[in-house]
């Protein structure tokens, strides 16, 4: 059977998304990893994009590649070594992390193959309305407004909390 | 069309691909950049399963939505830490942090 268009998009994209979050965490040098993490962000959107969900990928672009990947690059200039880059990219325990992360991955691999809803076709969904649906949803008493001002909350708290972290300490403490 | 496990398997590499990352940097800033691989892995599964088991409510866009406001809070403060004990110590590396230990 040969691979459909959609197929042909998946495989490219989900490609780019894995080499590139394989560059992320081995790049020594952090701005480039930064930057592939932002390319990894995108292929994400893209596979949002495949499954119809268009404001989700809309919202990764803007959250995550606008505001946390600018902040991760931020980030890394404010705190660059001042001897330039780092002499080692991993700890002395990376033998055992290469371990542990393919024994999660052979993990979930095998749990699937044994999972009996694994093969349930798509179904058909009216998109044009999927996000009034989402909007109307997230402040309705009946379904998720209280998970809403949760997540309210708990971006107020961070911001305060980052504030009062890295902001300006006590006079003469600098 | 594609397989529902198509999504899952990809999903299942990059949470593996930012496990490692997460367990084996030695920067702290680099170890944040794993936990945003491994939130992002679990978005894609929410997604995929909203639109292949539950595509009639839309409790799995939600759910990613509060995915992405929990990252957001947790990337803030995390470098918010990062930078602070930069300016008191100069170091970024994870390992070398120890402050508390005695």
């Amino acid at each position: 059977m040969p691979p459909t268009l959609m197929q042909i998009i998946f495989l490219i994209g989900s490609a780019i998304t894995l080499l590139a979050a394989l560059m992320v965490v081995t790049r020594r040098n952090l701005v480039h990893a930064a930057l592939f993490l932002i390319l990894t962000l995108f292929g994400i959107s893209v596979l949002f994009v495949l499954l119809e969900a268009g404001f989700l990928a809309v919202v990764q672009v803007v959250v995550y590649i606008g505001a946390i990947a600018i902040l991760m690059i931020m980030a890394v200039m404010v705190t660059r070594n001042v001897t330039g880059n780092e002499t080692r990219t991993f700890n002395k325990n990376y033998g055992l992390a290469i371990l542990i992360a393919l024994l999660v991955l052979s993990g979930l691999v095998v749990a699937l193959n044994h999972w009996p809803a694994l093969n349930t076709t798509t179904q058909d969904v009216d998109t044009s309305t999927v996000v009034k649906t989402l909007g109307q949803s997230m402040f309705t008493a009946e379904a998720f407004v209280i998970p809403t001002i949760i997540a309210s909350i708990l971006l107020l708290a961070a911001l305060i909390g980052a504030i009062v972290i890295a902001g300006p300490g006590k006079a003469g403490e600098e | 069309m594609i397989p529902l496990s198509w999504y899952l398997i990809v999903s299942a590499s990059l949470f593996s691909i930012g496990l490692f990352g997460v367990l084996a940097r030695k920067n702290a800033i680099a170890i944040l950049m794993g936990i945003e691989l491994m939130l992002n892995a679990v978005n894609i599964n929410l997604v995929a399963f909203w639109r292949y088991l539950t595509p009639e409510k839309i409790t799995g866009q939600v759910f990613a939505l509060m995915v992405f406001a929990v990252a957001a809070a947790e990337v803030a403060v995390g470098l918010a830490l990062v930078i602070s004990v930069y300016r008191r110590r100069e170091i970024v590396a994870a390992d070398e942090i120890d402050m508390l230990k005695w």
